[in-house]
């Protein structure tokens, strides 16, 4: 059995070191900066942690019954400076992370934008059961379940959902984020290499959830305006009624592209799930205020 | 007007044979231990001594032992589910159906937290509570009985899911929009929150129950700074019961309220905002993973003391570190939404905060190792449990620090990482202080060891099973493979999730190897006899018989000092006392009452009827539960007097076994 262990983190470290997508594996600005202060954080740690487990174990087998070497210390209750020791290199430990943590939470905040020379391109995601449908506005254009973005170039996500909540992610792009009705969550990633990567929905939506996955293609700028010029020249036109139809449940739907798309139609997703007539006066605000 | 509500015969799965054939056995084994129950006559002995009554022991011990249904109920998802993923890869599709499998991972979380760990950790604090403080029972003894009552209807509804109905299909938070009416329109949801209101209610009483107890009811002379670890991280975790669980009943009624009333809290429509009770269910969450594990750090405090044959180290600083864990619970539940598009200050705060927490941890882990330092210590199987525990927490606390930090949180969130960490805190933290404490104890409880060396073996393939079975999950998790999937097309993972279900495998034996413990120890008892204090305690439970009596002592301990038994040993020793003449006075002890038991089956009434919308049945329920409740308030008699030479007598027989 230990042998099985020891067998698994050789695995585990041969896997990881040359590791197939994940977080190991960063292909855009954020997801790198992400895997650096994953390392750092962890280095911080295991300066602590391991000399700790080494310790407990150590003492444990020093201080046996049987060892008539260990010294029998039964009044050794009390230290004011080991007390002091104790508090402070946790302490100190969650000073440096904490410090990690908050200055990490600032640069990559998902809602900040990369800085870059390269204009960005918007897209417009939202999650339906179960597939995602993503709207690139100022091209016109809509793709289901297969996400085409341009090498270098900021991506600009505003994302939303018909219903269930889901969660956005692909990790070797970079941060994750919640789609929720009525609400828009946004994010900024980029891709620098090209290549074809992992996109899923992180956050358990029902029945069809584990099918709801989807390839993110970055490809060179020339690639990305052929892919344009051959969505908008075929494919059906996404409006209320095909809209209304795509956001019936179904689950594995196979990658197709919409040749136009109504303009407004993500805003109207936003807010169709509502009622009631003041919701745009209150839904508007909250998310527009969240942006500040 | 239907008199069955939504109740008919398409609610029994006949089609599944999986379920009929869990439900069937499990049908089964309830029919025939009652029958069996039934057939031997003990049916009087236990609605006499168990059943009705009061006594902080019986019901500490019902607790767990409902806990360790519940575990091998709990366990038996996590194969099924471990199985699954074995094999679900590429295209196929496996052995379970999504319906299935979503029901599966539901129920898991939800029984393994409700009700395998709490009433696990709360048995445990039943039990030796009362004793540690040095008094006859706890403050409310008859709410104690109605609290494991309410407790036991919330676990038989759960259950009763899995034949009649459905469970819910939404993992075991239950995240709106998807547990409303208008995603999960099934009864699925109902049962899960029905359940966990009639249980929480339980657990509120318990909670109250505790802190009453410990604030008002100590022995003579404990004042706060004498009191053992364990009765202060109780304090601590019922503090927190008492704070945090009203959210979560709150929580739960307003998401009823949408379901049942048409309400519009979480709803995406009417206004309603789901993201409120994401926020809510967490401000319960958090703290409820330290009404978890702070008992359980009680438990090795004691246990490692005692093995150590040495005082606590820094007993001051563990008591602070506890409190001080206790208030910073409540500050960091954002943590488990970061990637809810929160701003970058509001998620930095977290993240620090969560991370603070942190320091008091490990000022208790550090605060172990040097009560170990300068010891003499006995490798018996609780320790043993205290040494794994030390070395797999630090590992779970240290991913949980590095998921506090807000954009790596951005990566792992929800990941298979996530489900390695708190399976890591909370397996190899709760369950294995839970363990100890079972080891540690069942002496006390039962007057007879459990046996070594099963013991020793369930220990090492618990131990080694963990780690085969999460450690991939934590690789899995940085390779992008995100919780809940019913079937995956990455082949790569594969092998991962083959090892994670050996690794299940091999906790299985340990789980056998403990229910294997227990057998032989009872068929060995009387070669393992021990007497009031088997492993040189420090405490003041082992300063009664072992069993304790109905009255636990007595004469109320005089405390003088922390660690009030080994100070009284070691003064025993150098200071032989003249034999005085012991005189017992009668004591008042609360009367059996079978309103728990009444309340917990009105309970389990109105629950199942408001599940099925039979609503004349919730209304008799109700006025049920209301009914025992006035019965009880006016009672004549609640006390019962033992006289004193009962108690003479059976101090007499136990000085003797002592003096053997």
């Amino acid at each position: 059995m230990r042998y099985g262990l020891l067998a698994a983190v050789l695995i585990g470290v041969a896997t990881l070191g040359g590791c197939t997508d994940g977080v190991f594996d960063p292909k855009g600005p954020v997801a790198l900066a992400e895997r650096q202060i994953l390392l750092n954080a962890l280095g911080i740690m295991l300066a602590i942690v391991i000399p700790v487990i080494l310790a407990t174990l150590g003492v444990a087998f020093w201080f046996r019954a049987s060892n008539e070497r260990a010294r029998y210390r039964p009044n050794f209750t009390y230290s004011g400076r080991l007390e002091m020791l104790v508090w402070s290199i946790p302490a100190m430990t969650v000073f440096l992370v904490g410090g990690v943590a908050w200055v990490g939470s600032h640069d990559l905040s998902p809602r900040k934008p990369i800085a870059s020379t390269v204009k960005p391109l918007r897209v417009q995601v939202a999650s339906l059961d179960w597939k995602w449908l993503f709207i690139y506005p100022d091209q016109g254009v809509a793709s289901v379940n297969h996400l085409i973005i341009p090498v270098g170039t900021p991506i600009n996500l505003e994302l939303t959902s018909s219903g269930v909540m889901n969660s956005f992610f692909v990790p070797q792009l970079g941060s994750q984020i919640y789609s929720m009705a009525g609400m828009i969550t946004r994010l900024h990633l980029q891709a620098d290499y090209p290549g074809t990567y992992r996109g899923f929905s992180a956050q358990f939506s029902g029945e069809g959830f584990s099918d709801m996955h989807f390839d993110a293609d970055a490809v060179p700028d020339e690639k990305f305006t052929q892919w344009l010029d051959a969505a908008r020249s075929a494919g059906p036109e996404l409006d209320a009624k095909a809209y209304a139809d795509l956001a019936k449940p179904s689950a594995a739907v196979a990658p197709f592209t919409y040749r136009s798309v109504a303009p407004g139609l993500f805003d109207s997703i936003l807010v169709s799930e509502m009622q009631s007539d003041d919701a745009m006066c209150r839904r508007y605000p909250t998310s527009m205020r969240a942006e500040k | 007007m239907n008199l069955l509500g939504k109740l008919n015969w398409s609610a029994i799965p006949f089609d599944q044979p999986i379920i009929m054939g869990a439900s069937g056995g499990m049908v089964l084994v309830i029919v025939s231990i009652l029958s069996w129950v039934t057939l031997k006559g003990y049916l009087p002995y236990l609605w006499r001594e168990w059943l009705t009554s009061v006594d902080h022991k019986r019901i500490g011990i019902m607790y767990i032992i409902l806990a360790l249904i519940m575990l091998l109920r709990g366990f038996a998802d996590a194969i099924m589910m471990r199985a699954q993923q074995a094999v679900a890869a590429g295209g196929a599709q496996g052995y379970l159906p999504p319906e299935h499998f979503d029901q599966i991972f539901s129920a898991h979380g939800t029984i393994m937290i409700f009700f395998m760990a709490m009433p696990f950790v709360i048995g445990m604090m039943n039990f030796v509570v009362p004793l540690q403080l040095g008094v006859r029972d706890m403050a409310f003894p008859t709410l104690n009985s109605v609290a494991l009552g309410l407790t036991a209807s919330g676990i038989l509804l759960t259950n009763i899911s899995l034949a009649v109905g459905e469970f819910a299909k939404t993992g075991w938070v239950a995240y709106p929009p998807l547990s409303e009416l208008q995603f999960s329109p099934g009864v699925g949801v109902d049962y899960y929150l029905w359940a966990l209101q009639i249980s929480g209610v339980g657990t509120l009483m318990t909670g109250i129950n505790f802190v009453a107890t410990i604030l008002k009811t100590r022995a003579p002379g404990m004042s706060y700074m004498r009191m053992p670890v364990f009765c202060w991280t109780s304090l601590a975790a019922n503090l927190l019961i008492v704070a945090a669980f009203p959210v979560l009943t709150a929580t739960l009624a307003m998401l009823l309220l949408d379901r049942y009333l048409g309400f519009h809290f979480f709803t995406i429509d009417g206004q309603g905002n789901a993201m409120m009770y994401v926020n809510l269910f967490w401000v319960w969450g958090h703290p409820e993973v330290y009404i978890l594990v702070l008992p359980a750090f009680g438990i090795f405090s004691e246990v490692v003391s005692t093995f150590s044959g040495k005082p606590l180290f820094g007993y001051r600083s563990m008591v602070a570190a506890t409190m001080v864990i206790c208030v910073l619970s409540f500050i960091v539940w954002l943590h488990h939404f970061f990637t809810m598009g929160a701003g970058a200050n509001v998620n930095g705060f977290f993240g620090v905060m969560t991370m603070i927490i942190a320091v008091p941890t490990g000022v208790k882990v550090f605060n172990w190792l040097f009560t170990m330092y300068g010891g003499r210590i006995r490798f018996t199987v609780p320790i043993l449990w205290s040494i794994g525990f030390m070395v797999t927490f630090v590992i779970g606390g240290m991913t949980g620090v590095l998921m506090a930090v807000p954009p790596a949180d951005f990566q792992l969130h929800n990941s298979l990482f996530l489900i390695a960490h708190f399976h890591n805190v909370i397996i190899g933290g709760t369950v294995f202080g839970l363990m100890a404490g079972y080891n540690y104890w069942f002496p006390k409880a039962f007057g007879f060891k459990l046996d070594e060396r099963w013991g020793r073996a369930s220990f090492w393939c618990w131990l080694i099973g963990f780690y085969l079975a999460f450690m991939p999950l934590y690789a899995l998790g940085l390779m992008g493979m995100t919780r809940r999937m019913q079937h995956y097309d990455v082949a790569s993972w594969q092998p991962w999730l083959v090892v994670a279900a050996v690794g299940v495998v091999v906790i299985l034996a340990g789980i056998v190897s403990q229910v294997i413990q227990l057998v032989v120890s009872i068929r060995d008892r009387e070669q393992l006899r021990v007497t009031a204090d088997p492993w040189n305690g420090r405490t003041l439970e082992w300063a009664t018989a072992s069993p304790p009596p109905a009255w636990n002592f007595a004469v109320l301990p005089q405390v003088t000092d922390l660690d009030a038994l080994w100070n009284k040993k070691q003064r025993g020793r150098t200071q032989a006392q003249p034999p005085k003449e012991r005189k017992f006075e009668p004591i008042e002890m609360p009367k059996n009452s079978a309103t728990g038991f009444i309340t917990a089956f009105f309970a389990v009434v109105s629950g199942f009827a408001l599940i099925w919308h039979i609503w004349w049945m919730a209304g008799a329920g109700a006025i049920g539960i209301f009914l025992t409740m006035l019965v009880f308030a006016f009672r004549d008699e609640e006390e019962i007097e033992v006289p004193a030479e009962q108690i003479a007598r059976f101090e007499q027989v136990n000085q003797a076994e002592i003096a053997v």
